[in-house]
């Protein structure tokens, strides 16, 4: 029960955490943004076209009301005031939104539809003569008193002891503009409120993803690595770094899943030799005859260098992956080296009854570390030697039984080692590039199960590739490394 | 002649001292980087086995120093640090030589040996003769008892390396560095191969064999077994 209470008084608590949080995403923040942009454009347009009553009042209006006065005034000169006042009052009768006034220089009204002398305009100045001057008043309406009304008007001297006012009411403009302040209003609104609910939405969405990424990456710290980052079908941003996110767990999962195995294999290739050691050096304590303990001092000696060996591979292997080496690389001929190590080895295969060849003509002068690049090589050698010995019937016409080649391609110069022995089943190919995989599971024969993972990375550390391929029969492993361009070898 | 052993480790410094002496050299030590450049300074030393980590001062920067004052010593490094750009540093810094710890005693001695021989003037020696077997560095000709031996070019390499170090042993490791210039490990026994092979070429036929095998060490080309 105060489970569910806690639930209940938290989900108000949860809302407003989570729209905080919502809002605090950049995708709603970005939205925030062009809707405060779009919303002060908009106002800024707005003032400026109707922003002022006066701003109501076109030119031609203007033009029309001068004209008016004008000729008012042309009356009043050819026929007398008495015109002129007969000329207002007919027009002031029948006049909706036209506005006139005509007064005496006392101010008294002699004709029009305004009541009185509004106190916006300058009653008409004599000096000024013909000129008009004008402006936006108010009035009280004939028609609505308890309203005073916005008009623009003309203010002239007529004659030498009038003034006349020729106006125009601004209503309908006023409510023209009230409308589009209204549409003003209403469409940015709802573009702002639009805006900020996609905001919300993309930012929601945003959330979900990431969310789900923080879940599956809490999982995977608290040590489940099967987990990944769900993609979607979207294929955006977030997708990718899904993707890649994924990528990385995948290996990290299989570095694990490695170490995991090294151990094991440590366990057994280190462990076993050590055990030998161990006992041997207490026969040989326990031996009554010097010349024996002798013996078997020298074979605890054997055994240590074999376990140094295993170690300095071992510690090789892990120094390659930890990154480059700083400034053990050199521009060498790879053609020479790899002639010199198939010649190294060739004896070696002699004696194992085996035939090596090498076709290594063409020249290839790369930029490597010239060391490592000489023990893959001999590794790979070396491997071919030890695990494909040759089937017995003594057919030569099959041609060698190991043959070394180095072919130079426009962008990686390539060593592969091809051999004729049992070859490795395909399933079997990505996993014997492991430290320590040896693909009997009895582990019984010689050699330190590091040769090819060794190899492998020395190709990585080159940025190069090691590839096993079917030698129909036997094995072939091709050693690529990329070609230096011509900068690189300067310097 | 005279040794002087730069290492912090006692149980080593005491057994390598031992060792040194009964191969019938002098060996002195100095168990820390100050102390060892101030003896080395001396100059009465014929080889400096310097481990690269010291207290006070470690074994790179005394060789440094060492070299800066024009003391041209020859210098093994002894190192736990056995990777590729290790032994880089080390030759670079002025080392001659490098040997990865744990090593064995033999390949200690045979390259202190080496060390010594290297750098005494005999680089331009134009034969060397062992017995009745000559072998002419200027004309690339082998001979035993006057009979031409026809070498291949690196079984000739060989050769002259091991003449080179007459009645001393050079090791496996040695050979492999200098004939090959491969500091790596071969995994298999490749040198015994090539020796097996030099060997029926130089002693076959003959009734005194002159290249030998020192059993847990290395090879040694002489008269003597």
């Amino acid at each position: 029960m105060g489970e569910t209470r806690d639930t209940v008084a938290a989900k108000p608590a949860g809302w407003s955490r989570s729209l905080a949080a919502m809002a605090s995403t950049r995708a709603f923040q970005q939205a925030a943004i062009f809707v405060a942009a779009a919303l002060i454009a908009g106002g800024l347009v707005m003032w400026l076209l109707l922003g002022r009553t006066s701003d109501l009042v076109s030119g031609q209006a203007i033009e029309t009301m001068m004209v008016e006065a004008s000729g008012i005034a042309d009356v009043a000169e050819a026929a007398g005031p008495a015109a002129a006042i007969d000329v207002v009052a007919r027009r002031s009768k029948d006049a909706t939104s036209r506005l006139y006034l005509l007064v005496s220089s006392k101010g008294t009204k002699l004709a029009g539809n305004l009541e009185r002398w509004p106190d916006a305009l300058p009653r008409a100045d004599q000096r000024s003569g013909n000129r008009n001057s004008g402006g936006v008043f108010e009035y009280g309406s004939t028609v609505d008193k308890s309203r005073a009304r916005s008009a623009a008007g003309i203010v002239r001297a007529i004659s030498k002891d009038m003034t006349l006012l020729v106006g125009r009411d601004l209503s309908l403009q006023q409510e023209y503009a009230a409308q589009v302040r209204w549409l003003y209003l209403a469409g940015f609104g709802a573009l702002a409120l639009a805006g900020l609910a996609a905001g919300l939405i993309a930012s929601r969405l945003a959330m979900r993803r990431i969310g789900e990424i923080v879940v599956t990456s809490d999982r995977i710290m608290a040590g489940d690595f099967t987990q990944r980052v769900p993609a979607t079908s979207a294929g955006d941003e977030l997708d990718r770094l899904a993707g890649n996110l994924n990528a990385m767990l995948d290996r990290i999962e299989s570095l694990m899943a490695g170490l995991r195995e090294v151990s094991d294999n440590i366990a057994h290739d280190l462990k076993t030799p050590l055990t030998r050691l161990r006992t041997r050096a207490e026969a040989a304590l326990r031996d009554g005859d010097p010349a024996q303990a002798r013996d078997g001092l020298g074979r605890v000696i054997e055994d240590a260098d074999e376990l140094i060996k295993t170690f300095n591979a071992l510690l090789l292997i892990a120094r390659l992956e930890a990154g480059p080496l700083e400034g053990s690389t050199e521009t060498f001929e790879l053609d020479e080296l790899v002639r010199d190590v198939a010649e190294l080895y060739e004896p070696v295969a002699e004696e194992a009854g085996m035939t090596l060849v090498c076709h290594a003509d063409e020249p290839a002068i790369v930029h490597a570390n010239r060391q490592l690049i000489g023990q893959a090589v001999a590794n790979l050698i070396d491997n071919a030697i030890k695990y494909a010995p040759r089937s017995g019937s003594g057919d030569r016409h099959a041609g060698a039984d190991i043959t070394v080649d180095l072919a130079v391609a426009q962008r990686e110069v390539s060593i592969s080692v091809s051999d004729r022995g049992p070859g490795i089943p395909a399933a079997d190919r990505e996993r014997v590039l492991k430290r320590f995989v040896r693909l009997e599971a009895s582990r019984t024969r010689p050699g330190t199960g590091l040769g090819l993972s060794l190899v492998a990375a020395v190709a990585r550390l080159h940025g190069g590739r090691i590839l096993l391929e079917d030698n129909a029969p036997g094995l072939r492993i091709v050693l690529a490394l990329p070609r230096q361009d011509e900068k690189g070898r300067h310097d | 002649m005279r040794i002087l052993l730069i290492e912090d480790d006692k149980e080593t410094v005491r057994y390598l001292v031992k060792a040194l002496a009964e191969s019938g050299h002098t060996a002195d030590s100095a168990d820390d980087g100050e102390q060892g450049l101030a003896l080395a300074r001396e100059g009465l030393y014929d080889v400096l086995v310097v481990d690269r980590m010291l207290p006070e001062r470690d074994g790179l920067s005394v060789v440094r120093a060492l070299r800066a004052e024009g003391i041209r010593t020859p210098v093994l490094f002894l190192s736990a640090l056995g990777e590729v750009d290790d032994r880089v540093k080390g030759l670079k810094a002025g080392g001659d030589d490098y040997l990865t710890k744990p090593f064995a005693l033999s390949e200690l001695l045979a390259r202190i040996e080496a060390l010594v021989r290297r750098s005494q003037p005999e680089e331009s020696e134009p034969r060397f003769v062992v017995a009745d077997l000559v072998l002419d560095r200027l004309s690339r000709r082998v001979t035993r008892g006057g009979q031409q031996i026809v070498l291949q070019p690196r079984e000739f390499r060989l050769l002259e390396y091991l003449m080179k170090n007459a009645g001393q042993i050079v090791t496996r490791t040695m050979l492999l560095e200098k004939v090959w210039d491969y500091h790596f490990d071969p995994q298999t026994n490749v040198i015994d191969v090539h020796i097996s092979r030099l060997r029926s070429k130089i002693d076959k036929g003959f009734d005194k064999p002159l290249l030998h095998t020192v059993r847990g060490a290395g090879y040694m080309i002489g008269e003597g077994g």
